[in-house]
């Protein structure tokens, strides 16, 4: 009896009335894999970093400015403040060198049900449409990006990438290949499914807020 | 899930008459709409863009063994498992023998129309186990017991108070009026479930061959919290999601959002490859994917094979009149619209859905909005010709058609009765020019008058004018 992966297979090539490719078309199509094919993109004159921001905040997304990275715990400091949030965090492990605030409680675990703020470093941005890429790493776990009702991301305005295929090959030049995850995130979470009403904070965090290193 | 498109006459009607499914309807028509339109009037590439992605959608199915091959190769590569499910019942087998395997207790899933296609929650929940789904809409109608009415809004028919009443009842407490509590209660209410769960389940917009990933969509954040936290990821989708690249899966993404919920981008696009990483402090111990075919490599080979262009945007229901009249469960299946009354048939077979595609009246606007170009009214067509030829077609139905052609086909003999008739029927009119009631389409008078023609052909009136001019 053959396998359903076999019988599958097969259904497809007689779908298409043919045996299987011969070797020179597998090539050209693992060609095309290999060197992907430049689709259109949208068109934009704006600066990157503008319309990075523009975007985000128009799909409730929040931006501050710093002018290093240094200044990166007192611009959380100021979020967590402005929304009387407890002093703890979960802080990615690639921004534990950073001066936080003695008197937080910080850990660099994964996320736990009862997590109010994650601060979490961005690999990349995408200015096409606001759209922050964040890679799973024990420097970075991914329940950090769903689990808290708070997030805040680090960002290195230099990553503000134009389209999404420049994110994509940045990611094909990093030596350790594709991440478990990558969270392309582009606004605090949200839902429309009761009475098609836009209500922030279905599952994932309610804020969105992120700190942008000049 | 089992098919009552059959009854499709009668749940139509219901549906017209139910107060509560007008008002949700009425509610949402417009919204997506609207909202779709202002999108694509910002992207100026937009129609380009739809061009490109048939010719890609092409390309792939053309070759779609070789990419679901060396998808999989990469799948197994970054350490993740790949099945193939020739139909339902061997995909519902595959998913149960893992969960069994892993001594699963609680299932989460995010939202996957392949899983309401294969009937999943059904055959989990006969296993004993506890299945609980967690996007809103699909928790939502999970609660009331019922199947989704839209692709991407599965309880687009249900009213705020609808909800409140189901919430109310299922998580006690005082009774919740305001949207912004009800979403507060289900996240609530999920959130202990995302960390108890053994398996999640999600479905994958796009599987990419380049990566060998997954890729979903969405705007509350669910499908991660469930494919993130639960020991198990499985995803199900059907094996015409692959694509070549990263870049491919984008061209795609561009459009979906925007022919979906009329928005630039969902807030989370999710690619996952493979299980955790050794060092990694969360994620699933074991990835897998379940390739459903149920039917497609069937569609590939004959004339519908455009259907497989599919990405399940549900622009085609938001502007169809019929969906928009009736709403998504009269369909009686599990995809509603003119999306699914070309699947449905195709799928479960041209006599369990008859009415499907004869419930359309060809105005074209799906086509004219769908992200992939799939020319579903011919396919409508197309189907309604193969009931015909098959003697699906009502004996009533089809005498009438034979007639039809008989005289349709004998110009003089046609034009006789059409005149014929036209006086007959401007006589019934009188002074009026209104018909109250006409013998042989009570259907059709009984809710509204026919307006009489003036008694003249057109033939006619094009013949003496034309001489005068």
């Amino acid at each position: 009896m053959n396998t359903a992966r076999e019988d599958i297979l097969d259904a497809v090539r007689r779908a298409r009335g043919r045996e299987p490719l011969d070797a020179r078309t597998c090539a050209t199509l693992d060609a095309r894999i290999s060197t992907p094919v430049r689709h259109l993109r949208p068109t934009f004159d704006e600066d990157l970093t503008a319309r990075f921001i523009r975007k985000l905040a128009s799909r409730s997304g929040t931006v501050a400015r710093v002018a290093g990275r240094a200044q990166i715990p007192a611009a959380v400091e100021t979020f967590r403040s402005t929304h009387g949030l407890a002093r703890c965090a979960a802080v990615g492990a690639g921004l534990k060198d950073l001066a936080w605030p003695a008197d937080w409680t910080i850990h660099h675990d994964r996320a736990g049900i009862e997590e109010t703020l994650s601060v979490t470093p961005a690999f990349a941005a995408i200015a096409e449409t606001g759209t922050l890429m964040l890679l799973a790493s024990p420097e970075s776990p991914t329940t950090h990006n769903f689990v808290p009702d708070n997030q805040v991301v680090v960002l290195e305005t230099a990553r503000i990438l134009r389209h999404f295929e420049d994110a994509w090959a940045a990611l094909r030049e990093r030596t350790d290949g594709m991440p478990r995850a990558v969270n392309l995130v582009s606004g605090p979470s949200r839902t429309a499914d009761i009475e098609q009403t836009i209500q922030l904070g279905a599952h994932g965090p309610r804020r969105l807020h992120v700190v942008l290193v000049d | 899930m089992d098919i009552r498109s059959h009854e499709f006459q009668a749940r139509a009607v219901a549906a017209l008459h139910d107060a509560s499914l007008q008002q949700a309807l009425d509610k949402a028509r417009d919204g997506f709409v609207a909202k779709r339109a202002v999108q694509v009037a910002e992207l100026s590439e937009f129609e380009a863009l739809r061009e490109a992605a048939k010719t890609l959608k092409d390309h792939v199915l053309d070759h779609l063994d070789h990419y679901l091959e060396r998808y999989e190769a990469a799948v197994v590569a970054a350490g993740g498992h790949v099945h193939w499910a020739r139909d339902d019942a061997e995909a519902r087998r595959i998913i149960l023998d893992i969960c069994k395997r892993v001594d699963a207790r609680t299932v989460t899933k995010g939202k996957s129309m392949v899983s309401e296609e294969i009937g999943l929650n059904a055959a989990l929940i006969d296993a004993g186990l506890t299945v609980v789904e967690t996007d809103l809409g699909e928790y939502i109608i999970q609660l009331a017991g019922e199947a989704p009415s839209h692709i991407i809004a599965p309880a687009v028919h249900k009213t705020r108070e609808q909800v409140s009443d189901l919430f109310e009842k299922a998580h006690g407490g005082p009774r919740l009026t305001e949207i912004a509590d009800l979403v507060d209660a289900a996240r609530l209410a999920l959130r202990e479930r995302y960390f108890q769960a053994d398996v999640g389940i999600t479905g994958g917009n796009f599987l990419i061959a380049e990566t060998g990933s997954s890729l979903i969509v969405t705007n509350e954040g669910n499908g991660d919290l469930t494919q993130t936290l639960a020991r198990v990821h499985i995803v199900t989708a059907g094996i015409e999601r692959v694509v070549p690249t990263l870049d491919d899966a984008t061209l795609f993404l561009r459009l979906l959002a925007r022919s979906a919920t009329g928005q630039e981008t969902e807030t989370y696009t999710t690619l996952s490859t493979g299980p955790k990483r050794a060092a990694d402090l969360d994620g699933p111990e074991e990835y897998h994917v379940v390739l459903v075919d149920n039917g497609r490599s069937r569609m590939l080979a004959g004339p519908f094979r455009e259907m497989l262009r599919c990405i399940r945007c549900g622009a085609c229901m938001n502007h169809c009149p019929v969906y928009g009249a009736i709403g998504g469960h009269a369909y009686g299946w599990v995809y509603p619209g003119p999306m699914g009354s070309v699947l449905t048939p195709l799928i479960k077979g041209l006599d369990a859905a008859y009415d499907l595609p004869n419930a359309c009246t060809l105005n074209s606007r799906c086509a004219s909005v769908c992200p992939v170009k799939i020319p579903l009214p011919d396919l409508l067509r197309r189907l309604r010709h193969q009931q015909f030829k098959q003697a699906i077609t009502p004996r009533r139905q089809r005498h009438a058609l034979a007639a039809w052609r008989l005289l349709a086909t004998r110009p003089k003999l046609y034009h006789a009765l059409e005149r014929l008739t036209a006086r007959a029927l401007a006589a019934i009119g009188g002074r009026a020019g209104r018909i109250r009631r006409l013998p042989g389409a009570r259907g059709w008078t009984e809710g509204r008058d026919l307006p009489a023609p003036p008694g003249r052909t057109f033939l006619e009136r094009w013949q003496t004018e034309r001489g005068q001019s």
